[in-house]
C-alpha cells in the first residue's frame, strides 16, 4: 500500500466496495481478522524506548523486546491474556466512563458515520461502535453473566491474539477527536475507549515508536523534538533574525528567567518547524507590542503531551513539569500556546493530576486588568482568550490589510471545540486580522469539526494514505470553500495541524496554506518603531495595496 | 442466525407460557414469576446502577457541544457547554426527554470528487420518540390495574390517549403507535447496512419481546376480550402482597404476563440499562468548569513527579551555561590545565 495518488485515492474512495459505497462484508466482523501490510500500521516502539519508560514505570509498558508489526509472532509475554484482562479490571474499576460505556449501547448507528476513519476507509470497524465493540465483546466474555453464559448470542468472544492484533490495528485509527460523542444519545466517547485500549496494549508491550519516542524526549530534554536547551534558544534567535529582517525590530526573548510574571508553554514543533515557526513568530510580536513580561522555559519547553496518548500515568508525569517550573520561576501564571491535545490535558486533567497550583495567582492580565475567572483554579490561559481579550480592549495596533493576501477559513481543533469549547475566541481573533473570511460548511465545524486524521500520535509518515483518507472529510470542506470563495488559507489553533493538515491540503486541496491564528495576528501588528513591511512573516508577498482593488 | 434466534426465542417464551397454563401452573405465572421478576428487575437495576457509582469519576471529560465559558463578553451556551449544575441538569434534561444528541443526527455519502455530503437525518430521533413516550404512556396506563383507587393522572393520561374517540372500547393511539415504532426500529435495523452489520442477537431480541408483549396486550383489549374485572384483582393482590388467585383468565393474560416477566428480568443484563446509564454518563452530566473549579481524583498518584528540573539541569549543564540561559548550580570552575589552554582556543560566544 504505498502513497496512491490523489486520483486514484479518489476514486477508491467514493467507487472503491466499502461500507461507504454501499459494499456490506460477507463476513460478521468478528470473522474478519486484522491483516497488516506496509502503509496500514505505526511502526512499533524501539526496545530502547520502552526500556526508557520502563523505568519510570515499571510493568506499564511491557517487556521491552524488539518485535515486528508483520511477523506472526508478537513475542508477547506467556501470560499476556491475564494481564490484559486484570488490565481491563483495573480500569473498570478505576474509571466511571469505561464501566458505563462497556453497558449502555444500544447500537442505534448514530455514530457510525461520524468518524473520519470511516468516511475515508468505509471499513466497519472504524463505525466507533463496532471499534468500542472490539473491546467490549471481550468485557462481555469475561465480566457480564450474559456473556458467560450466551456467549456468542449475547455479543461475547474470546480473547485472542487475534483480537488483540485488531486492536492493535483500529484503536491506532482512532485519533480520539471525541466527533461520534457529540452525536451519541449516551454520550458514549470512543476516546475514552481508545485510551483504555491503548494503556492495554502498553501492559503487553503493544507500541508505536512514533508515540514513545516523542514521550521518551519530553520527559528528558523537555519537549517532543528532543531539542536540547541551547538548540532550542538557537532555534528562536533565528526567529528573531527572521522577524528582525521583516519587521527592523531586534526582539530578545527571555529564558527560564526566575520572576517573570507569566510562564509561557507551547508545543516545541512552534519552534522548530514550519509553519508552526510562524505562529511563533507572531507570539513573540504579541507579546514585544504589549511589552509582556513572560519568559520561555526550556525545561517546560513542550506544551503537547504524548503521554496522553499512551497512558494516564506517563500524561501526569509530563504534565507535571508545567507547574514545577512555574513553581521554580515563581510566576504568576502560566499562558499557553495554540495547541489542540495540549489544551485537552490542560483544560479536563492537569489541575485534577498536578493541582492545585496554589503558588500561582488567579490569572490577570496585566494589560487590561481583565482576570480569567474561567482559569481560577488552574492558572492556565489559551492565547486565544488572551488575545481576545486584548483585542476587545483596543490593546493592539493593527492593519489586517497585511492579511490581505489571505482569504480565511478556519479549522475548528478537536480538542478545543469539544472538550473545552473554544469557538468564538478565536473567530473573533480572526475577524480583526483579516478581511475575508468564510466559514466551511455548518456540519464540519465548531462541535461537529472534523479531525485533520492524523492526531493522537498517527502524524506519522508511514501510514500516509490512511491519514490522507481519514482527513478526507476535512480537506473537503476546505475544497468546498476553496472552489466557491477562493479560499487560500486555513487557520488553527493546533501545533499538530499546523503539520498535518499542510501536508492533508498538498494532497487534497493543492494552493492551500496553513496557519496559526497567532501568525496572522504578528502579520498585522504594528509594531513601534517597525520598518515598513515588504513580506509576511513566511517572507511570503503582501498583497498590492491598489485602489483598483487588484485581485489575484 | 443474529435476526432468528431472538425470533424463536421470544416464540419459544410465549409457548412456555401456554403449555404452562394448559398443564395448570397458574400459580407459578401469576404469581412465583411476577415477584421473581420484579424482584430481579428492581435489584439487578439498583445493583448494575451502584456498580457503575462504585467506579469513580477521575476526570472531567465532558463533551463540549458549544462555546464554554471564558471572557464575560463572549456568550457561553449554557445548554450544550453548561458551567453551571443549573446547566447540567437543563442538558440533561433535553437529552433524555427531548433525546437532543439523536436531534443532531446526518446521513454522510459520498460521491465522485470525491465530494461528501452530509444531509439531515432525524428518522431514528422520530423513531426513538415514538416508540419510548408510547411505552412510558403505555405502563403509567397499567397502573389503573394495580392501584385502587387508582392515581388521578391515569384516567386524564387515558382520555387524551383516546382521545380519537375510535372504536369500542376506545382506540388507544400508543397501542398503534408503539407498535409503528418498533416496526420502523426494526426496519432501520434490517434495512440499512451499516446498522444490520453492526448488530447482535442482543438488539433484536428486547425489540421482538416488547412487540409480542405489545401484540398480546391489544389482543386482550380490543379482540380476544378478558375479564379486566378478574385481572384487576389479581394485579391489585400483587401489588399490595396479598396474590390471589383468580379463575377465568385467559391463557393469552398469562403469555402476556410472563412476557413482561421476562422483559423485567431480562432488563439488568442487557442494553436495557440505558434507562439508567444516560444519567451516569460523565460526558454528558459533568459541568464544563475543570478550569475553575478543583475536580478531585480519588486514585490520583502523588508519587508521580516529573523528570527533575535538577536532573535536567545536570545533564545539560554545559551547553546551558554556554548558551547563557540561567542556572540553579553553575559549572564547577576548573581551573583549566596549562597545556591544554592551547587546545580550547575558542570559547563559546555570548
Amino acid at each position: 500500500m504505498a502513497d496512491m495518488k490523489v486520483d486514484e485515492l479518489s476514486v477508491s474512495v467514493a467507487r472503491d466496495p466499502s461500507m461507504m459505497t454501499g459494499g456490506v462484508p460477507t463476513k460478521d466482523w468478528q470473522d474478519v481478522p486484522a491483516i497488516f501490510k506496509p502503509g496500514n500500521y505505526c511502526y512499533p516502539g524501539k526496545k530502547e524506548m520502552v526500556e526508557y519508560h520502563s523505568k519510570s514505570f515499571p510493568g506499564l509498558f511491557g517487556e521491552p523486546r524488539d518485535w515486528l508489526v508483520e511477523d506472526e509472532d508478537w513475542k508477547l509475554p506467556e501470560n499476556w491474556k491475564e494481564i490484559i484482562i486484570n488490565g481491563i479490571k483495573e480500569r473498570l474499576d478505576k474509571f466511571r466512563s469505561f464501566k458505563v460505556f462497556m453497558d449502555i449501547c444500544v447500537r442505534c448507528g448514530a455514530c457510525a458515520d461520524k468518524c473520519h476513519f470511516f468516511l475515508g476507509t468505509g471499513d466497519p470497524k472504524n463505525m466507533p461502535v463496532v471499534r468500542a465493540e472490539l473491546l467490549r465483546s471481550i468485557y462481555r466474555n469475561e465480566f457480564t453473566k450474559a456473556g458467560k453464559i450466551l456467549g456468542k448470542l449475547a455479543g461475547a468472544r474470546e480473547m485472542t491474539v487475534g483480537v488483540l492484533k485488531e486492536w492493535f490495528m483500529y484503536f491506532y485509527q482512532c485519533t480520539e477527536c471525541r466527533r461520534c460523542s457529540v452525536f451519541c444519545p449516551y454520550g458514549i466517547d470512543t476516546a475514552e475507549i481508545t485510551m483504555m485500549a491503548r494503556e492495554l496494549l502498553h501492559l503487553v508491550g503493544v507500541n508505536t515508536n512514533w508515540i514513545l519516542e516523542p514521550a521518551a524526549n519530553s520527559n528528558r530534554t523537555g519537549n517532543h523534538m528532543g531539542l536540547q536547551p541551547h538548540t532550542l534558544k538557537e532555534n528562536v534567535e533565528y526567529l528573531c533574525d527572521d522577524i528582525e529582517e521583516i519587521t527592523g525590530l531586534r526582539i530578545t526573548p527571555s529564558w527560564n528567567r526566575k520572576g517573570a510574571e507569566i510562564l509561557f508553554i507551547t508545543p516545541s514543533a512552534d519552534f522548530f518547524a514550519e509553519p508552526g515557526i510562524y505562529t511563533a513568530m507572531g507570539y513573540m510580536l504579541l507579546f514585544e507590542h504589549i511589552g509582556l513580561d513572560y519568559t520561555f522555559s526550556t525545561y517546560a519547553s513542550e506544551g503537547g503531551n504524548f503521554g496522553l496518548f499512551t497512558n494516564n500515568e506517563m500524561m501526569k508525569k509530563l504534565n507535571a513539569k508545567m507547574y514545577a517550573e512555574a513553581k521554580r520561576l515563581g510566576v504568576k501564571w502560566i499562558l499557553g500556546g495554540e495547541c489542540g491535545h495540549m489544551w485537552r490535558v490542560l483544560h479536563q486533567y492537569m489541575d485534577t493530576m498536578n493541582g492545585p497550583a496554589d503558588f500561582l495567582e488567579v490569572p490577570k492580565s496585566p494589560i487590561t486588568g481583565t482576570v480569567f475567572e474561567n482559569a481560577a483554579s488552574t492558572k492556565m490561559v489559551h492565547i486565544s482568550e488572551f488575545t481576545a481579550d486584548l483585542l476587545r480592549h483596543g490593546k493592539l495596533k493593527l492593519d489586517p490589510k497585511r492579511n490581505a493576501h489571505r482569504k480565511m477559513t478556519y479549522h475548528d481543533s478537536c480538542n478545543p471545540a469539544r472538550a473545552m469549547g473554544l469557538l468564538e475566541e478565536p473567530r473573533y481573533i480572526l475577524k480583526h486580522v483579516v478581511d475575508d473570511f468564510h466559514e466551511m460548511p455548518e456540519n464540519t465545524i465548531r462541535e461537529s469539526t472534523f479531525c485533520c486524521g492524523s492526531g493522537t500520535g498517527l502524524n506519522t509518515g508511514e501510514i500516509m494514505e490512511l491519514r490522507m483518507r481519514a482527513g478526507l472529510p476535512r480537506a473537503n470542506a476546505v475544497k468546498y470553500v476553496h472552489d466557491k470563495h477562493g479560499v487560500n488559507t486555513l487557520g488553527c489553533v493546533c501545533a499538530i495541524d499546523r503539520a498535518t493538515l499542510s501536508s492533508l491540503v498538498d494532497y487534497w486541496v493543492p494552493g492551500v496554506d496553513v496557519c496559526g491564528l497567532s501568525e496572522l495576528v504578528g502579520n498585522a501588528l504594528i509594531m513601534d518603531g517597525e520598518k515598513e513591511r515588504e513580506s509576511g512573516l513566511r517572507f511570503e508577498e503582501l498583497a498590492v495595496e491598489d485602489e483598483g482593488e487588484a485581485d489575484v | 442466525m443474529k435476526i432468528l434466534y431472538p425470533f424463536i426465542a421470544v416464540i419459544g417464551l410465549m409457548f412456555v407460557a401456554f403449555l404452562g397454563v394448559q398443564l395448570g401452573m397458574q400459580s407459578l405465572f401469576g404469581i412465583v414469576i411476577p415477584y421473581l421478576a420484579f424482584a430481579i428487575f428492581i435489584g439487578g437495576f439498583i445493583n448494575k446502577v451502584v456498580g457503575w457509582a462504585k467506579s469513580p469519576v477521575p476526570f472531567r471529560v465532558p463533551t463540549t457541544c458549544g462555546q464554554g465559558k471564558s471572557l464575560p463578553w463572549i456568550r457561553e451556551d449554557c445548554l450544550d457547554n453548561p458551567s453551571t449544575t443549573g446547566g447540567v441538569v437543563a442538558r440533561m434534561a433535553l437529552e433524555v426527554l427531548t433525546f437532543r444528541s439523536l436531534f443532531r443526527n446526518t446521513q454522510a455519502d459520498v460521491y465522485d470528487g470525491p465530494k461528501l455530503r452530509y444531509g439531515s437525518s432525524k428518522y431514528l430521533w422520530l423513531f426513538a420518540l415514538l416508540f419510548h413516550y408510547s411505552f412510558a404512556v403505555i405502563v403509567i396506563r397499567h397502573m389503573r390495574l394495580f392501584t385502587d383507587p387508582m392515581p388521578f393522572f391515569v384516567p386524564i393520561l387515558e382520555f387524551f390517549d383516546g382521545i380519537l374517540q375510535i372504536g369500542a372500547p376506545t382506540l388507544y393511539q400508543t397501542d398503534l403507535i408503539i407498535l409503528g415504532g418498533l416496526t420502523l426500529l426494526f426496519l432501520r435495523r434490517i434495512m440499512i447496512a451499516k446498522v444490520r452489520y453492526m448488530s447482535l442477537p442482543a438488539d433484536y431480541f428486547p425489540l421482538f419481546l416488547i412487540f409480542a408483549i405489545a401484540v398480546t396486550g391489544i389482543l386482550m383489549r380490543y379482540f380476544v376480550r378478558v375479564d379486566v374485572i378478574n385481572i384487576k384483582q389479581l394485579a391489585v393482590g400483587l401489588a399490595s402482597f396479598s396474590p390471589i388467585l383468580v379463575d377465568g383468565i385467559g391463557s393469552i393474560f398469562y403469555i402476556h404476563l410472563f412476557l413482561v416477566c421476562c422483559l423485567m428480568a431480562y432488563f439488568p443484563f442487557s442494553k436495557l440499562m440505558h434507562l439508567g446509564g444516560v444519567f451516569m454518563s460523565p460526558t454528558r452530566n459533568l459541568a464544563n468548569n475543570s478550569r475553575m473549579v478543583r475536580h478531585i481524583n480519588p486514585w490520583n498518584d502523588p508519587s508521580i513527579k516529573p523528570h527533575s528540573y535538577a536532573s535536567y539541569e545536570d545533564e545539560f549543564r554545559e551547553f546551558m551555561s554556554g548558551a547563557g540561559l540561567p542556572l540553579e548550580k553553575e559549572l564547577p570552575v576548573e581551573e583549566p590545565a596549562v597545556e591544554d589552554q592551547a587546545e580550547t582556543t575558542e570559547t563559546p560566544a555570548e
